[in-house]
């Protein structure tokens, strides 16, 4: 024998490391580019977004405005007030109370101000508030994509569920989730069920059907020949799913779940709407809108972001140490 | 004594174009212990007839038994190893694991798992490679891996089907070499399916030469080279006198087709 190995494991490992690096060095100005553009723009959109205030600030403050009174300008639109009066409408548009549209920073300082800033058990804490949503997030998550698999599982191996079910999985993506959101409380808090459950399930509703069709995908992947290997042995149905089709699957199921752990995110948030929770992000959210305090509304918006690329960044991770072990990425 | 029986096998396969005649009045005689290749340029059926023994196809007419059974019951009593020719091993598992796979589904207990693993290894000499994932293994070395996992079971038959295609002419000589060496050692009967005049003269007892439109056999040529083969015998005026009558078949069977 003189075949040797083609290459032994991991060895190349340190330079693609090396070239991740400095592709990542490479690839960071355009990001940033991108990044400080869209932040101009949003300090831009804040001057006319905010002008009525600044006027009527400005006004308050005996600054001279056109027009002069409120009653006048009521009906203007923010472009006209600003160009009326850009220096004054510049000038108070990134410090008010309750702007209509918030400048990055105030998000940013109410984001610091209501995580670190605060005990953990506080009403005010984000964190607190991001910790209740994420307990149905995970627990409909769980339920959503095991009743993904189990469905494409069925959709797979019958022809009958192929026909029969999938149309009604497309249907149910088509209700918004805003219409059946409060049915699904009212009813399951009739037979007695509430709390975590009925959240839980809004969560699942939205994250099974991501995991069924792309479960459907990965599990009809296997090529013709590695099935007919399977017959070869005389392999039963069960067989071939555990062996074959389960494994061959798997990068197209970690596609499906990090769809499914953000939809599950926005179900768990929609799913503390109707209750007229508390707490939780989307209490936040329900909250900031009742008393008008733009921020907090922005604020809560951004924390649901970072928990869901939080939550993301979690199953990539798991992805590519599973599917590296498995030798299905490299 | 006969292994694998045809009997003027038909098989029409209905496509959206109309029907094609993959296989038309194939009658073969195969006995335990023969090398038989098949040759023949695309379309010509001999993959179809390997997938008939196997029982991947389903034949439209005619007879055919292996082992005196139909071919779906051979199947179940898996009486044959298959080799595609793409090496279809599973990346997520070992060499080693690749190889015991057919046997956990037999149901093979553990320890026999290991031992039938590790000397079906041995004869394809990848026995240092067990722990090694295959694409660590070049594509010989992969394709052997695959011979072995369809000798794991001890099955009497071996359908090939242009195993060594997708390999360079180097590796695929000395993959020729083992083949025959494995075949002298365990004697099971060979049904190989090629593209190739030398590897079919080299290789078997008996060359089936088919042509297509509809897939028939257009000779079966008797091989008179001695059973021990070195590389060299290639050079000799009676191989070179065997492939030129593969060659004249392989023409009149395009001729008439």
């Amino acid at each position: 024998m003189t075949d040797t190995p083609l290459s032994a494991p991991g060895a190349s490992v340190g330079r693609s490391g090396r070239v991740a690096l400095r592709r990542l060095g490479a690839g960071l100005w355009p990001v940033l580019v991108v990044v400080a553009a869209l932040i101009a723009l949003w300090y831009l959109a804040c001057i006319p977004m905010n002008a009525q205030g600044s006027l009527l600030e400005a006004e308050r403050a005996e600054i001279a405005v056109t027009p002069p009174t409120a009653a006048e300008r009521r009906d203007m639109g923010g472009l006209a007030l600003t160009a009326a009066n850009p220096t004054v409408a510049a000038a108070g548009a990134f410090a008010q109370d309750r702007p209509r549209l918030p400048a990055p920073h105030q998000v940013v300082a109410e984001l610091i101000d209501s995580t670190i800033g605060l005990r953990l058990t506080s009403k005010r804490s984000l964190v607190f508030h991001a910790g209740i949503t994420l307990g149905p997030t995970l627990l409909g998550f769980a339920i959503g994509s095991l009743a993904g698999i189990l469905l494409a599982v069925g959709i797979v191996h019958s022809r009958v569920m192929d026909l029969s079910v999938m149309p009604w999985a497309i249907a149910s993506q088509t209700i918004p989730i805003l219409a059946i959101a409060p049915m699904i409380i009212v009813v399951l808090n009739s037979v007695g069920i509430q709390g975590l459950l009925p959240k839980a399930i809004i969560s699942a509703y939205l994250s099974f059907f991501p995991v069924t069709v792309g479960m459907v995908k990965g599990l009809r992947a296997p090529a013709a020949s590695d099935l007919d290997l399977m017959r070869t042995w005389n392999a039963s149905t069960f067989r071939t799913l555990v062996s074959l089709r389960l494994p061959t699957s798997l990068p197209y199921l970690f596609a499906s779940l990090k769809i499914a752990v953000a939809a599950a995110l926005v179900g768990a948030i929609i799913g503390e709407l109707p209750t007229g929770a508390v707490r939780g992000l989307g209490a936040r959210l329900l909250a900031g809108s009742y008393y008008g305090q733009t921020i907090q509304i922005w604020s809560a918006l951004f924390a649901a972001a970072i928990v869901a690329a939080a939550l993301v960044a979690l199953i990539t991770g798991i992805e590519r140490l599973t599917l590296r072990r498995m030798g299905l990425a490299r | 004594m006969t292994v694998i029986s045809a009997r003027s096998l038909d098989l029409t396969f209905q496509t959206g174009d109309g029907a094609v005649h993959a296989l038309s009045g194939i009658s073969l005689d195969i006995a335990e212990g023969e090398f038989i290749s098949f040759i023949g340029p695309s379309g010509c059926g001999k993959t179809t007839f390997l997938r008939c023994v196997a029982a991947l196809e389903q034949p439209t007419g005619g007879s055919l038994t292996v082992n005196g059974m139909t071919p779906d019951e051979a199947r179940q009593a898996r009486a044959y190893g298959y080799v595609f020719q793409a090496a279809g091993l599973y990346p997520w598992r070992t060499i080693g694991r690749n190889v015991t796979l057919p046997l956990e589904i037999m149901g093979y207990p553990k320890a026999e798992r290991r031992e039938r693993m590790e000397r079906v290894l041995r004869l394809v000499e990848l026995d240092q490679f067990a722990g090694k994932y295959p694409w660590q293994l070049s594509g010989g070395m992969q394709q052997r891996a695959s011979i072995a996992r369809a000798l794991a079971f001890d099955a009497p038959i071996l359908l090939m089907d242009e195993p060594f295609g997708a390999l360079d002419e180097i590796v695929r000589d000395r993959l020729n070499e083992e083949l025959l060496s494995l075949w002298a050692r365990t004697n099971k009967t060979m049904l190989f399916v090629t593209h190739s005049i030398p590897e079919a003269v080299y290789l078997s007892t008996r060359i089936v030469v088919m042509s297509p439109r509809p897939g028939r056999i257009a000779d079966v040529i008797e091989n008179p080279l001695p059973r021990e083969r070195p590389l060299d015998i290639r050079d000799t005026p009676e191989f070179l006198a065997v492939a030129h009558r593969v060659r004249e078949g392989l023409r009149e069977g395009m001729a008439a087709a």
